[in-house]
């Protein structure tokens, strides 16, 4: 029988969304298998958590050790492997943690590995069939697993509609004497909350959001005409950031802040999973961008194919003449 | 500090359009645009820092055909000092898993105290770099958006997590990060830096030449294998405005009214 075995991250003693995307998951992957939800940490926390998942998991794991208190991934991999059975599936989220911890446990439990995976289509002998994407989600691919000697696979947030937290009265499993050293080659030292800036994206209800259609940093305040016209601010997608053009606090994305605007204007923006992970609450998108094939026109309710340059000061003026 | 970068010939998203080839089980390559991975010309920037400061040097290697040459030609022209390229047929078809093998196999005939890797390229997995470190037992940070050197054992690094923290770590060498965009500015490379390299030997390693069994890499090794590129039908999407540029404009402005955007 198909093992699985979802690791649940968690914050504050309440597990992460993700922990009810599983079960929908590995009943794609296949409906006999069994799953067992695993969560490690340390101290009340790690119980509660442990607790709360019996609601949604017949079998949870729990592994408690000092060093776990914060989820250093090098930490965690070391305990999953120590408790793990070799032959298993794997389930990881593919968030910033599971892209630090899921690959390298792949190579220690010698297991297939497939990363940020949005589908499944079940196991034929000792091949799991997956779905992904590539090139920033321009397309799509089918993957095969060989599970035959088990497989690591992060999942990605959202991809799974999440099953209600029911009554399924499973019960909690203490693993934490099978742990055995941890390594220390890498410590956990802080983190850095990230700055507030001039402006808060997350309080405007209209957000003229640009992209790389913007091309220079001069080209921005096109979108800053357009925004006061609209009585609107501006925000931006990663690589207007990387590039120093604006503030880390105007960004939306997984990486930068979660906005949840009535109207979110898509400029030149192509619309990756990282950026739409910013984008909640179900607003009306508008996007505008050149290339008609942009993944951002499958998401948005209303799409223009134009060169944002050329069309957002049209709009503007059109906007202000109104 | 020797630091050692891993890096990829990818089709540029900011450049192309892609499309399904006629048998539609694979992107049609003919007029494809290629770059360097976006994410390892951060990495490549971030190592020639490094070595600005504290001295040594900085080597770039990659895994794939004559074609990718030129990615390594590009990151010496930035500034890195020597490149290898790994190439052999029995390299094809290879999964992360056989990528990081043929990588681990060329940087044990060397000695690095920092690795390098983007933290992501063309497939979007983000598992070479976490695999590499696997393999050779060193400790590893993805994401990582700062390093500062401690000292000729240790490093600090910040990981980019989510809603735009920053989760600082220690780390002892020698080490494998991935390398976040954004951690740096990449400088530009010119036509006159391209032509300062276009002479400079660049060595190419085959399997034989790395000591690994071809078996175990490539198509033959991979547990992992892409069957084919597809694109789904996901429904409707957005209702498209079309018509000239005032129709369309006259179209949105009624449209973000009923909204509240305007």
């Amino acid at each position: 029988m198909t093992q699985v075995f979802a690791y649940i991250p968690f914050k504050n003693g309440s597990a992460e969304d993700v922990a009810l995307e599983y079960p929908e998951a590995v009943k794609k992957i296949d409906p006999a298998a069994s799953l067992t939800a695993v969560v490690t940490g340390s101290g009340a926390d790690l119980d509660a958590v442990a607790q709360d998942l019996t609601n949604t998991y017949k079998e949870v794991i729990k592994i408690s050790h000092a060093d776990l208190a914060y989820p250093n991934a090098e930490l965690v991999r070391k305990a999953l492997q120590d408790v793990l059975p070799k032959d298993a599936i794997v389930l990881v989220p593919h968030d910033t943690f599971g892209m630090d911890l899921a690959p390298g446990l792949s190579v220690k439990m010698d297991a297939a590995y497939a990363a940020d995976i949005v589908d499944f289509e079940g196991i034929d002998g000792t091949s799991l069939k997956l779905i992904r994407q590539e090139l920033g989600g321009a397309v799509y691919t089918h993957v095969t697993a060989d599970i035959s000697s088990g497989a690591v696979i992060t999942i990605r947030p959202g991809s799974f509609a999440p099953t209600e937290a029911g009554s399924a009265g499973g019960k909690v499993t203490d693993k934490s004497g099978e742990v055995k050293e941890l390594p220390a080659k890498r410590k956990f030292l802080e983190i850095v909350e990230a700055e507030v800036g001039d402006v808060d994206i997350t309080k405007s209800d209209v957000l003229v959001s640009i992209g790389r259609g913007i091309e220079e940093q001069e080209n921005i305040e096109i979108a800053q005409e357009l925004a006061e016209a609209m009585g609107a601010v501006v925000s931006c997608s990663r690589p207007i950031v990387d590039a120093k053009w604006l503030e880390k606090s105007r960004q939306v994305g997984t990486s930068g802040q979660t906005v949840k605007p009535k109207v979110y204007m898509a400029m030149g923006i192509s619309g990756s999973f990282q950026h739409l992970g910013g984008v909640k609450g179900n607003p009306f998108i508008v996007a505008v961008n050149k290339n008609p094939k942009a993944p951002i026109f499958q998401v948005a309710d209303v799409g223009i194919v134009e060169d944002i340059l050329e069309f957002m000061p049209e709009l503007t003026e059109a906007i202000k003449s109104q | 500090m020797e630091i050692l970068v891993c890096v990829k010939r990818v089709p540029d998203t900011a450049e192309n359009e892609f499309e399904l080839n006629s048998a539609g089980n694979d992107l049609d390559r003919d007029d494809l645009v290629y770059s360097v991975n976006e994410w390892d010309n951060y990495a490549v920037e971030e190592a020639i820092q490094i070595v600005d400061n504290a001295g040594g040097s900085v080597t770039v290697i990659t895994v794939g055909d004559d074609e990718s040459e030129e990615v390594l030609r590009r990151e010496m022209a930035m500034g890195a000092n020597n490149g290898v390229l790994l190439s052999d047929d029995a390299f094809d078809g290879s999964d992360g898993k056989g990528i990081a093998a043929i990588l681990k196999a060329q940087i044990e005939k060397g000695k690095y105290d920092l690795i390098l890797t983007g933290a992501q390229a063309d497939e979007g997995a983000g598992q070479v770099g976490g695999m590499l470190a696997a393999m050779l037992d060193y400790p590893y940070a993805s994401l990582v958006n700062k390093i500062e050197i401690v000292d000729d054992t240790t490093i600090k690094v910040g990981r980019e997590i989510e809603g735009g923290n920053q989760e600082m770590n220690e780390i002892q060498l020698p080490c494998v990060l991935s390398i976040q965009t954004g951690i740096n500015e990449p400088r530009y490379v010119g036509i006159r830096g391209i032509r300062k390299v276009a002479s400079v030997d660049i060595p190419v390693n085959g399997a034989g030449d790395l000591g690994i069994d071809a078996a175990t890499v490539g198509a033959a090794g991979a547990k992992t294998k892409r069957v084919d590129y597809f694109v789904p039908d996901l429904g409707d999407g957005a209702e498209m405005l079309e018509g000239s540029t005032d129709e369309i404009i006259e179209k949105l402005i009624e449209r973000l009214k009923a909204k509240g955007g305007l």
